[in-house]
This record gives C-alpha cells, sequence and structure tokens, in this order.
C-alpha cells in the first residue's frame, strides 16, 4: 500500500470536507468565498499529481497505477474542475442552492473522476465509476425547486442505473471467464484459454456500460435532456470532464483487459464511432437550444475520439487524448460563454443570440472562437486536433483497409457540423438585435472564459508539447 | 450439488425480468426496485463464480472453497447499490415535491 500514489486524490477529498467545514462557519453574504477557497484549494492535488509525473508504479494487490496516462487525464480533469468551479460562482450566487455542498461535491466528483483514470481492477473501476456518477445525479438535480433540473437528475439517475446493471453482467461474466478482475490477469488468461462467447458477450456488456458514460449513440437518450435541464456549469462539467473520464476507463480496459479480443472490439468500435458521429452531427442541425446543440455536438465529438479506438495504435490512442484536451478546452470556454449569457439574459435559446456581438463585444468573439474550433477551423485547438487524429487513424488503415472509409465519413460530418455551429457565429454578428443593452460579466466568467479562450489557441498555434505528452501517455498501452 | 450453469440460468433470468420491470413500468420507484433486482442478478452470478471457480490451493481445506475476489466485489455492489438507492429516491421525493406525481411519463418537461 503506497499512500502516497494516491496524494491527489486524498488532497482534494480534504479540501471538499474542509469546504463544507467553512461553509458552517460563514456568514450568508460571504458564501461566495467558498468558490475562490476551492479554486485555490484546487493548487494541493495539482502539485501532487505533477510530483507524481514520471513514476510508473502500482499498488494496493494491482488496482492502483500512476502512469503517465493517469497523469494525463488528472491534469485534464483538475483544469476543467477549476475553470467549472471559476465560471460557477456568479451562476451559483443567484440560485437557491446549498454553495459548500456545491463546490464540495464538484472536487468529489473530480476525485472520482481522477481514481477512473488510474484504477486496473474490475473492481475498483467499477467504485470509482459509481463514486462520480453517483456526485454528478445530485449535482445534475442540485436545483432541487426547478422542475428541468429535477427531472434531468432523475433521467441520469434511472439510466444510469440501468447502464451499471449492465455493466456489473458483464464484469461477472468476465470475471466468471478468467478468474481474475486484475486487468492484466484477464488479459493474460484470455490469451491462454481463447475467447468464448461468454468472454464476448462480457465485452459487450461492458462496452454497453462504458458507452452510456461517453454518451456513444444507441445509449445516448439521457445526454440531451440532462444537459439541458442540469445547472450549466455542471453541463459543463459533464459534457467535457466525465466523457474524458469514461474515455480514461474504455482506453484502459479494452487496451490491456481485452486485447487478446482484438479482432472483436475493432469493428464495434468502427460502426459505434461511425454512427455516433452521423447521429450527432445530423440531429444537432435542428436544435433550438443552445445547450441542446452543444449535446448532440459532444456526441458527435465522442463519435471522433471512438475512431482513435477503432484503429488502436499508439498513434490513434495519442490522437484521442491531444482530442480529448482541445475538446476539453473549447468545449468549456463555449459553455462559460453561455453561462455568461444565460445568467444576464436567462435564456438558451439560439434566437435570442441575435445581435450579441453588439451588446457584448468580447463575449461574442470568445464563443465564436469556440465554436469555430470546435468546428475544426484553423489556428484553433479543435483543428490541430482533428488533424492529428485523423492523420493517426490514416496511418493505421495501411494495416486496416476499412478504416480508410472511417477517415472519409469523419471528414464528411465535420463538414456537416460546420454549418450548425457557424449558424450560432452568423447569429450573433449578423442578425439584427431586439435590443442594444450591453451585457457585462462578472471577474471570475471573465477570468474562466480568457483562460479557456487562451488555452484554445495556444494549443492550436504551438500544439508541440500536448502532443508529446499525449504521446508518452499512449506508450503504455501501447509500448 | 447444484451445478454453476443453474446459478447462471437463475441469474440471467432475475436481471432479464429487472430489465424487463425498468423498461416497462411508469413509477419511477418501480424502476429503481427493477435496477436492484438486475443487481442482485449480477450479486448471484459473482458468487456463484466465486465458489466454483475456487483456486485449487483452497480445495481440501477446513473452510469450503471460495475465491473471495467475487465474494468482495458482491459487498462492494450491495453497498454502492444501497447509495445509488438513497440518492434516486431523494431526488425522486424532490420531484414529488414540485408535481405531485412519480409517473415517468408526466415528468417530461423535455423530450426524451
Amino acid at each position: 500500500m503506497n499512500l502516497y500514489l494516491l496524494l491527489p486524490e486524498i488532497s482534494l477529498i480534504v479540501l471538499a470536507v474542509v469546504l463544507i467545514g467553512v461553509d458552517l462557519l460563514l456568514p450568508r453574504e460571504h458564501k461566495p468565498a467558498l468558490g475562490y477557497i476551492a479554486l485555490i484549494g484546487l493548487i494541493f492535488p495539482a502539485y501532487f499529481t505533477m510530483l507524481l509525473s514520471g513514476r510508473n508504479e502500482v499498488s494496493f494487490s494491482g488496482a492502483l497505477v500512476v502512469d503517465q496516462l493517469a497523469i494525463f487525464f488528472k491534469l485534464l480533469f483538475l483544469i476543467a474542475a477549476a475553470l467549472v468551479i471559476l465560471s460557477s460562482i456568479e451562476y451559483v450566487r443567484r440560485l437557491p442552492i446549498p454553495q459548500g455542498e456545491y463546490y464540495a461535491l464538484v472536487l468529489l466528483a473530480t476525485s472520482g473522476m481522477m481514481l477512473m483514470a488510474s484504477t486496473r481492477d474490475l473492481i475498483s473501476i467499477y467504485i470509482s465509476l459509481e463514486f462520480t456518477s453517483i456526485t454528478l445525479y445530485i449535482l445534475a438535480a442540485f436545483i432541487r425547486n426547478d422542475l428541468k433540473s429535477s427531472e434531468a437528475g432523475l433521467k441520469y439517475l434511472l439510466l444510469g442505473a440501468l447502464s451499471s446493471a449492465a455493466l456489473l453482467y458483464g464484469m461477472a461474466l468476465t470475471y466468471g471467464v478468467t478468474g481474475s478482475t486484475v486487468l492484466n490477469d484477464i488479459a493474460s488468461a484470455l490469451g491462454e484459454r481463447g475467447i468464448n462467447a461468454a468472454a464476448v458477450l462480457g465485452l459487450v456488456f461492458i462496452a454497453v456500460g462504458f458507452g452510456f458514460k461517453i454518451a456513444t449513440v444507441p445509449f445516448h437518450m439521457w445526454a440531451p435532456d440532462v444537459y439541458e435541464g442540469a445547472p450549466t456549469p455542471i453541463t459543463a462539467f459533464l459534457s467535457v470532464a466525465s466523457k474524458a473520464a469514461g474515455f480514461a476507463l474504455v482506453l484502459r480496459v479494452f487496451a490491456t483487459a481485452f486485447m487478446p479480443a482484438e479482432n472483436t472490439w475493432l469493428p464495434m468500435f468502427f460502426v459505434l464511432s461511425a454512427i455516433t458521429m452521423t447521429l450527432g452531427n445530423v440531429v444537432a442541425i435542428r436544435q433550438e437550444n443552445i445547450k441542446r446543440l452543444l449535446a448532440y455536438s459532444s456526441i458527435a465529438h465522442a463519435g471522433y475520439v471512438l475512431m482513435g479506438l477503432a484503429a488502436a495504435t499508439a498513434g490513434a490512442t495519442s490522437g484521442m487524448l491531444v482530442y480529448l484536451l482541445a475538446y476539453t478546452l473549447t468545449n468549456l470556454g463555449a459553455f462559460i460563454a453561455i453561462i455568461g449569457f444565460s445568467t444576464r439574459v436567462g435564456s438558451d435559446n439560439i434566437d435570442d443570440y441575435n445581435g450579441l456581438s453588439r451588446r457584448a463585444p468580447m463575449l461574442s468573439l470568445a464563443l465564436a472562437i469556440c465554436l469555430l474550433s470546435l468546428a475544426g477551423i484553423p489556428p484553433m485547438a479543435g483543428f490541430i486536433a482533428k488533424i492529428y487524429l485523423f492523420a493517426a487513424v490514416f496511418d493505421a488503415a495501411a494495416t486496416n483497409p476499412a478504416l480508410y472509409y472511417l477517415v472519409i465519413i469523419a471528414l464528411l460530418n465535420s463538414a456537416i457540423s460546420v454549418y450548425y455551429y457557424v449558424r450560432v457565429v452568423k447569429a450573433m454578428y449578423f442578425a439584427p438585435a431586439e435590443t442594444e443593452e450591453s451585457l457585462g460579466m462578472t471577474f471570475g466568467l471573465r477570468v474562466a472564459l480568457s483562460a479557456a479562450v487562451a488555452g484554445v489557441l495556444v494549443v492550436g498555434i504551438y500544439p508541440t508539447p500536448v502532443m508529446q505528452a499525449a504521446q508518452v501517455a499512449a506508450q503504455v498501452l501501447f509500448p | 450439488m447444484l451445478s454453476l450453469n443453474a446459478f447462471l440460468l437463475l441469474s440471467a433470468v432475475l436481471f432479464c425480468i429487472g430489465l424487463f420491470g425498468a423498461l416497462s413500468k411508469r413509477n419511477a420507484v418501480a424502476i429503481l426496485m427493477s435496477i436492484e433486482l438486475m443487481f442482485n442478478a449480477v450479486n448471484i452470478m459473482l458468487v456463484a463464480f466465486a465458489r466454483f471457480l475456487a483456486p485449487a490451493s483452497t480445495v481440501g481445506q477446513a473452510l469450503p472453497p471460495v475465491s473471495t475476489v467475487g465474494q468482495v466485489f458482491t459487498i462492494f455492489i450491495i453497498t454502492v447499490a444501497a447509495a445509488e438507492a438513497a440518492v434516486g429516491l431523494a431526488i425522486v421525493l424532490a420531484i414529488y415535491r414540485t408535481r405531485r406525481t412519480i409517473s415517468v411519463d408526466e415528468v417530461n418537461l423535455m423530450k426524451w
């Protein structure tokens, strides 16, 4: 037992408990300070994560692993958590929400995700997944008196519990076939005894459970409703961090435990990826609510990332990681701009964005940069990430020619997606505004938005460090 | 003694009953109960595997042979399912307070 390997998670949980304690002592008018305490406190887990960087250690009987892949994801979750907390301060202050619990739950969800990125055992995978999910169910339903928020929480919980039942069934079958729950032992058992029908069934059930978490197409129905109903900062958190955590698990489980069954799951992810990106993009075209639009767009982006699993090479995996980072920064930026808009105007309809460029020039510019980055237009991060991922999948197609079709489908989809992203930009810049009243933004939102947009531009213009980090991380799975 | 297949069949049947209930019931609490049934189907399977996949070293000792991993997994599933049910019932209660109904057909402000 090497407890120091858990220092980032432990410090996050301590921070959450401290926040709940401070919440009791603070008078009502000083409650927004809790957000800043949470934000400053994030320095500790970030420091400990950096400290563990470069190690490659396994502990807790093989259940916990700290390697570069885990570190990459942990830093990604911490960036997401920091931006979400910063953008929550103004949003939460206006709502009848207990603030201490809110920030504490965000931190707990983050620590659950960080555990998800570094578990290597089916039991601890299940526990960390549920730890994250249950906190997110609460956060989705956090505005208790709001009809939409509690409805979002109920839908998320019922479908989430259903999918975790499927996941457990798959895990139990896998345990029965291989006699172990440690991913590496499962791989060696499958390699020795061969793949039988029960193993394939277990693999499919596990894919169903994870497919729900990352919102791939047959299991995506919850995403638009939950994204629309949940408090907007939580929607942002769900759409980036929870999705990235799901991908961390999918990568680790399929690229280690089920590597001997590669021929079974490569075609499966091929089909999932193609239908996910196509359906996400086609349905997004018709959306009138910007949160639902971004929900379908995030489904489509999950489809792009899944291409990396359909290829399953070191290059494609690092492509997935770069894509996830670029997507995290971009999508968070877009959601922070939406928070800024909705706290002032109280609406999420795309029609209300008409003429926004004259009412809030900086906010419009930031939202436009993020939307164009999601569409994959240079020089933003989304462009570099798309090129890098598509090129890696294209390279892998040399051994698996079917992947050429996947790249073509992805390129067509990117073209479709430009339409609905540009529609919002067009509404902001070219449509006439109903009022000319200018919209201000609070300090916290302004800092969060600038940080996200700066990240999008920096990764877009100088992506080398991110790519190197992703390549090192991908080598963990594909040496 | 019953064979492993009997337990696996029981587990599969229970899982399907739970799935059918979860998809066909309209009352949110009934759906939660159906999902609970699915979890218990998995528990039966895990415990059966733990008993029948016992490592050779434990056979013939004083205690009956088991593989502890499966049993530990079961205990964790029971615990997490309880936590999940607690949160689920709390959300159902919040919905009942605002809408006076817990039928999922009427909780439909947003399209599925």
